[in-house]
């Protein structure tokens, strides 16, 4: 066995064709593009499909997918798609405006299809594919994300054969889609594998195959990157991020993200009918209160100590990559917590005989904060917070639980301050609606998506106008406005926009695309600009180092086996000679 | 003289098979209570899995309500537990809420990767933690024993997922630093074979690292309560050398306990394999675990509960059984 495992072939693991290979560290929780939700699930899409529309990898912009012109009508409830010829799907058959309206049609009516984008359908009235280049939508109310569906459309002369959605798995390789690179092999949490197109209509991408490895941690991630066997790598930690700082060969990516993270102030959690529920300490209704806390929090120092750095001082919910929507205050709140301390005074929070602010109905400023158990980020941060609060008298009290625990509190509204985050899209439609009165729970405190439970009739009503807006330069301030409110009301403190760090093997690929351009992300990119525009360095078809490493590791294990065996043999003939004593 | 076996085989017969019924159905008992613990543990961990599952997405009042009635949450508890009994015991264990994939054929798919590492890596602890502590037990006191019990108790008390890293970063780039095999190797079954033995070097080294002690340090001090036995004089009485001494007549009765232990800790490995297999990106059930875990993915982790569960209750009976067999003394009481 040792002799045939040492005379067994090599395998060859970069012959001529040039891989892209790529560490995943979330899993991909379905192929079925309906059913898919997780990130690194959406992302094995969008390279599988087109969407009727994308987003320009400079700026993010509507530019061509499938459909390359459209126009709405002056109510701006019909919009007119053309899909133009030329566009094919992978097993060689056009492109045509029905399969669109085949795949729009089916979440309409299939709710399991609904599972993943349903909402992006949810108010169309009417799908039609009037010719095979022409789609007609209607919408019963003038929708603002036409132009940002982020749904892949899937071929309707295959899908159309599938009977059960919620069933259908989509791993009959190689899978047809539209995009630029075809599945051609998928090992559940082990890699996926795709080829390029080469004819896919924007031209074929610059190397043969692209392959996504699956890595539990991003340590064992990182270290991938080093030893050659995968070239590029996201969501790295600052400290992973500073250990491959000045390393041969490879090329790190300090690119802005589009998380942020926020301290959720509970200034009076109800249900959508108003009914006061949760135990959030009465104070902090007092936006006064709310100002003092956000005023005493030096979000600098927390970016410099607990981000390394890494990190955007935050202002409001949209993150700088999204420059038309990000918010620049009129007046930044400085970090002065001298000023806090007289606000407080002013208002009525007078220090009792221990130091600790006792407000004006009597109840000591005592707080409960709220952290994530799986996020170091937290239980840093909540240590600046603790210390910062205590220099206004108020005493926190830092819980650090599970997920769950934290979600249960948050929507029961038994809490005071808690930490929350979210990742936001370029359309800022979403995240703002988050803190309208709609969002708050029903009576039996279920529905809810608002993690703030905030409820003011301007940002309300300024929200309902930019939906309806159109014109671009006017909804960007209606969009400036609602932020202003939300910063001046304190629902939340944003402390900061996390950069996603990515880092790639520069010895095999020359250069990526990055969206936004500059500044921009490789990977989990609003496209899949990073990798179709991959550029794999000149010397990229030669053989790779992980080579070495097999001859090595198959040389020495066979070695052990052969010892091991020479030693039993030895021992027997031992024995035997005993035996005959 | 073949009167007399009969005789006794009749009378053993019933006994044995009573043994047998009173030790499977047992294991039954405890499965059955294994399945419902499954259920009332996991309701116990807070939180609304419908929210968790969608946080981050915009979803709407009815996808939400629609969700719930799909997975069957919505429902009372009295009636989600009976469905789940009913499923259980037809051996359907439901559908991963993040797979939408059944749970036992996702169980069934991580089987093997895991049945393959723990499997190999149990085999060569077990040689080497009885080698070693034979070895240390004879020679007791001395250099080699106290290196060597030292050593084996100081990798014992190591956490798992450092010694995994510390590992990977030592060996540099002789092996991958996860997963069961790269992508682009040969579909051909050889090829296969080397990259899989090839990943597997890393995360085996970690568990038998971790492992062996135990088995060291029993097989030494059953060996040592052996060591001053009457028979144990006699035999050297008798001018045998030592080394046969020890061989035929020490090992075999200080043996016992040991095979014993391995049985149990063969229930135990799958569950032991959740840390390995994560630092290692290993594709199997421990990763999967931690994976319903993280989510939490209900039904997954009810059947991964189970099953690893289940795998400790078998041992245990084959334990049982296997030390009935091995010693007279029990199968005579």
């Amino acid at each position: 066995m040792a002799l045939v495992v040492l005379l067994a072939p090599v395998p060859a693991h970069a012959q001529q064709a040039v891989t892209l290979r790529v560490a995943i560290t979330q899993q991909v929780d379905s192929l079925n593009p309906f059913l898919s939700v997780f990130q690194a699930g959406t992302e094995v899409g969008r390279l599988m499909y087109d969407y009727l529309t994308a987003y320009d990898v400079k700026d993010q912009r509507p530019v061509e997918g499938l459909a390359d012109r459209w126009e709405s009508s002056a109510d701006r409830l019909t919009w007119t798609f053309h899909v133009p010829e030329g566009k094919k799907w992978s097993d060689g058959q056009p492109v045509t405006a029905k399969d669109v309206a085949f795949t729009y049609d089916l979440m309409m009516r299939d709710e399991v299809a609904a599972t993943a984008n349903g909402s992006f359908t949810a108010d169309f009235e009417s799908v039609t594919a009037t010719d095979d280049r022409t789609l007609v939508i209607r919408t019963k109310q003038p929708q603002a994300t036409m132009l940002a569906l982020d749904v892949p459309i899937v071929p309707a002369h295959v899908w159309s054969e599938v009977t059960d959605i919620g069933e259908y798995r989509n791993d009959q390789t190689p899978v047809v889609g539209s995009g630029p690179f075809v599945l051609t092999e998928y090992r559940a949490n082990e890699f996926i594998r795709f080829k390029a197109n080469k004819d896919y209509w924007r031209g074929a991408p610059k190397y043969d195959e692209l392959t996504f490895t699956y890595y539990k941690t991003s340590d064992a991630a990182v270290q991938a990157l080093g030893k050659g066997e995968v070239d590029l790598v996201n969501r790295m930690g600052p400290a992973q991020f500073d250990s491959l700082k000045d390393k041969d060969g490879i090329t790190r990516n300090q690119a802005q993200g589009r998380r942020f993270n926020e301290i959720v102030i509970n200034s009076g959690a109800a249900t959508r009918t108003g009914e006061p529920i949760g135990d959030g300490h009465p104070a902090l209704k007092d936006v006064v209160v709310r100002r003092a806390i956000a005023q005493s929090l030096d979000l600098d120092a927390i970016i410099a100590k607990v981000n390394g750095g890494y990190a955007q001082r935050g202002t409001g919910p949209i993150p700088p990559v999204f420059a038309d929507y990000h918010f620049t205050p009129e007046s930044v709140r400085p970090y002065d917590p001298a000023a806090a301390n007289a606000e407080l005074d002013r208002a009525g929070y007078a220090r009792g005989a221990d130091g600790i602010r006792v407000s004006p109905e009597g109840r000591r400023m005592e707080l409960r904060l709220l952290g994530h158990a799986s996020r170091a980020y937290d239980e840093q941060t909540a240590e600046f917070v603790k210390r910062s609060l205590a220099d206004l008298g108020i005493v926190v009290d830092v819980q650090i639980v599970s997920d769950n625990q934290l979600n249960e509190s948050g929507t029961a509204g038994t809490f005071d301050l808690q930490f929350s985050g979210w990742g936001t899209n370029p359309d800022p439609d979403f995240i703002l609606s988050l803190h309208t009165c709609g969002q708050r729970p029903n009576a039996d405190g279920k529905g809810g998506t608002t993690d703030t439970f905030f409820c003011d009739a301007e940002y309300d009503a300024l929200y309902a106008q930019q939906r309806a807006e159109f014109d671009p330069a006017k909804r960007r301030e209606l969009v400036r406005r609602m932020q202003q409110r939300f910063y001046d009301q304190v629902p939340a403190v944003v402390l900061g926009y996390d950069n996603a760090l990515e880092a790639y093997r520069s010895d095999k690929f020359a250069s990526f695309p990055v969206q936004p351009d500059p500044g921009g992300v490789i990977m989990a990119q609003n496209g899949v600009w990073g990798y179709y525009g991959a550029t794999p360095a000149a010397s990229a078809g030669e053989s790779a180092g992980s080579t070495t490493g097999l001859v090595l590791g198959v040389v020495g294990g066979a070695v052990v086996v052969l010892v091991g065996a020479v030693w039993l043999l030895g021992r027997r003939r031992g024995q035997r000679a005993e035996d005959r004593e | 003289m073949a009167a007399g076996s009969a005789a006794r085989a009749a009378r053993g017969g019933p006994r044995v098979i009573r043994h047998l019924a009173g030790k499977v159905g047992g294991a039954l008992v405890s499965l059955l209570f294994v399945v419902a613990l499954g259920f009332l543990l996991f309701r116990v961990i807070p939180g609304d899995p419908v929210v968790a599952m969608t946080r981050g997405r915009p979803v709407t009042d009815d996808q939400l309500a629609e969700l719930r009635a799909r997975l069957g949450v919505d429902k009372p508890l009295t009636e989600q537990f009976v469905d789940y009994l009913a499923a259980a015991v037809r051996g359907d264990f439901g559908t991963s809420y993040v797979y939408s994939r059944p749970v036992l054929e996702l169980i069934g798919e991580r089987l093997w990767p895991t049945v393959l590492l723990t499997g190999t890596s149990t085999v060569l602890a077990v040689v080497i933690g009885l080698w070693l502590g034979i070895r240390g037990a004879w020679r007791r006191g001395s250099r080699s024993d106290r290196i060597s019990t030292g050593l084996a108790l100081a990798q014992w008390a190591m956490p798992t997922f450092w010694l995994g890293m510390l590992l990977s970063l030592a060996t540099g780039d002789l092996f991958p630093s996860g997963g069961m095999r790269y992508p682009d190797t040969p579909p051909d079954f050889l090829s296969q074979a080397v990259d899989v033995a090839h990943h597997m070097v890393l995360p085996c080294l970690t568990m038998i690292a971790v492992v062996y002690a135990q088995y060291l340090l029993v097989m030494r001090s059953s060996l040592l309560e052996e060591m001053h036995a009457d028979y144990l004089t006699t035999a050297r009485a008798k001018g045998l050398r030592d080394d046969l001494v020890r061989r035929r007549h020490a090992v075999p009765n200080a043996l016992l306990p040991t095979v014993t232990l391995v049985f149990l800790h063969l229930g135990l490995v799958v569950s032991g394999a959740i840390t390995v297999e994560t630092v290692f990106s290993w594709p199997g059930l421990g990763l999967l675990t931690y994976e319903a875990l993280t989510g939490p993915d209900l039904p997954l982790l009810q059947g991964t509960f189970v099953v690893l569960a289940g795998a400790v209750i078998t041992m245990n009976v084959f334990a049982d059984l296997l030390y009935r067999v091995l010693d007279p003394r029990v199968r005579a009481a």
